[in-house]
């Protein structure tokens, strides 16, 4: 316990104050006509990740969620990469990410001279950007009160809520008694437990933040008909969202929510926050919360988290660019069939061999770890997915235009 | 190995089985330890009635409302989407017990 507290190592310092435990250069494509070249860039690149926005037509979420990204503590320097046709601006990001202090540059491929050049340019351009980021950056000490942590569930089964997901809250709360920051989402997976949320609440501010965005994610499901549960959950012994909802909110833990942030924000803060990343209502309508996991994990690490957690209780490979993904489960039959993506087997709090206490000890070492440089497995499997999709949060008043 | 399922709550009328469990004995740990006969099998990470059950009854668990029962669930039944429905989500009862696969879509699969 005392070993965890003091633990110590060293990170990367950013211009405005945080702290990263990996340092690298990030691709952006701002078009899918752009991906393949973006792609081609990163192959074999060790430290260099790839993230990118489908869509011609931009959007100002995905462009928020974009930067937030590009702009996180674990990222060095930034590459963008556009076709040359689509509204989002490859120059744009690079000039917002170089205010930031990062080095950061921009091409089109049209401009380049087509796929062969402008992977060699991209190469050359990732090469120089890691070198001088490897030399400049400057090391700093790190402990749990630097580290922002984000959780998700998904594939969930009847052990996510006795012991996945508790575990994770047994590490958040030494995380927050730490000074640390953790950060949950997925509020469509709190519908039935508006009031337990609520009794919850850090202060009467806190309260109001958690009813408006309850009450919008309760709302979002009536309208849209779909609630977030699957026939993986089901079949894992799950029978109602209500249910599903209460075992999702177990990796809360049990200290006091500071309050809500939306996607691409930070936490206000030090302590406990719930991220909202439900769409608001705009004039063409909702959209889609969550499609996929992984789109999840995206809003968590666009909070600026170093490092996330993904519990399952069904078992999944999915990783992640950015930050580390640690996969951690309640069901140790999924551990043992997917030995070689999960990280963590919080099953062994059901078979007696564990309390659960002593496993989210054992997590907050395994983070430790993690950010001490040891790569997670689905780090070292090479796992990078990512997915950043249109949706209408804090639409700006040009966007709304009239029919707002 | 004998059957083991958890209960969180003591209000809870359902416990969550720690193992696969044929029908049988189960041995209650948590909120309140006790024996109940299993009245079939009943998989890990699934529901057992620790109690007979009345339509509409309210389904507890962690303390709170889950759903409701649609019909009598006699003690040690499996709890699931057969008898048990969410008050909010009305495709709840359209799915396959055993595999939890959607069946209202079954026309669109031509």
């Amino acid at each position: 316990m005392s070993d965890l507290l003091n633990a110590s190592w060293s990170g990367y310092l950013r211009p405005d104050g945080r702290k990263g435990i990996r340092n690298l250069v990030l691709i952006i494509y701002t078009v899918e006509c752009a991906q393949h070249v973006a792609h081609a860039i990163a192959a074999g690149e060790e430290d260099v990740h790839v993230i990118g926005f489908p869509g011609c037509y931009d959007n100002a979420y995905a462009i928020r969620l974009m930067l937030a990204l590009a702009r996180h503590p674990n990222v060095g320097a930034v590459l963008s990469v556009g076709l040359g046709c689509e509204y989002t601006q490859p120059e744009k990001l690079a000039d917002t990410v170089r205010a930031s202090g990062r080095p950061a540059e921009w091409f089109f491929i049209q401009q380049a001279g087509g796929t062969k050049s402008s992977v060699a340019k991209g190469k050359e351009t990732v090469a120089r950007l890691r070198e001088q980021i490897r030399r400049e950056t400057p090391r700093v000490a790190m402990t749990l009160a630097d580290l922002t942590i984000g959780c998700e569930c998904g594939g969930s089964d009847g052990t996510s809520g006795l012991a996945g997901n508790p575990a994770v809250g047994a590490f958040f709360d030494l995380l927050v008694d730490a000074g640390g920051r953790a950060v949950f989402e997925e509020t469509v997976e709190m519908i039935g437990l508006r009031e337990v949320m609520l009794s919850r609440a850090a202060s009467p501010d806190a309260r109001l933040q958690l009813a408006a965005a309850y009450d919008k994610a309760e709302n979002y499901c009536r309208t849209v008909r779909q609630w977030s549960v699957s026939p993986g959950n089901f079949a894992g012994g799950l029978t109602t969202i209500e249910e599903k909802s209460l075992g999702a909110f177990a990796k809360s833990g049990t200290r006091p929510i500071q309050g809500v942030i939306r996607v691409a924000e930070a936490p206000r803060g030090p302590g406990l926050w719930v991220l909202d990343s439900v769409p608001d209502e705009h004039f063409m309508q909702f959209g889609y919360t969550n499609p996929n996991d992984t789109e999840g994990l995206m809003d968590l690490i666009s909070a600026g988290a170093q490092i996330i957690l993904f519990v399952t209780g069904r078992g999944s490979v999915i990783g992640s660019p950015v930050a580390p993904l640690l996969k951690v489960t309640g069901n140790s039959a999924t551990f043992r069939a997917l030995v070689e993506d999960m990280d963590f087997d919080a099953g062994r709090v059901l078979s007696g061999e564990l309390t659960l206490p002593q496993a989210g000890r054992e997590l907050g070492e395994l983070i430790v770890r993690t950010a001490q440089g040891e790569p997670s497995k689905p780090e070292a499997l090479g796992h990078r997915e990512y997915f950043i999709m249109y949706k209408h949060q804090n639409t700006p008043g040009l966007q709304a235009g009239c029919r707002a | 190995m004998k059957s083991r399922a958890f209960q969180i709550q003591p209000q809870d009328n359902v416990a969550t089985l720690l193992n696969d469990a044929l029908a049988g004995v189960v041995e209650i740990l948590g909120a309140s330890p006790q024996e109940i006969q299993a009245l079939e099998r009943i998989e890990l990470g699934h529901k057992i009635a620790l109690r007979d059950i009345a339509v509409n009854e309210p389904i507890l668990k962690f303390g709170v409302r889950i759903g409701h029962a649609t019909q009598r669930i006699p003690c040690g039944a499996w709890i699931h989407l057969h008898n048990l429905a969410s008050d909010l989500d009305e495709r709840s009862g359209s799915l396959d017990p055993h595999s939890g696969v959607p069946t209202d879509t079954n026309s669109a699969y031509v």
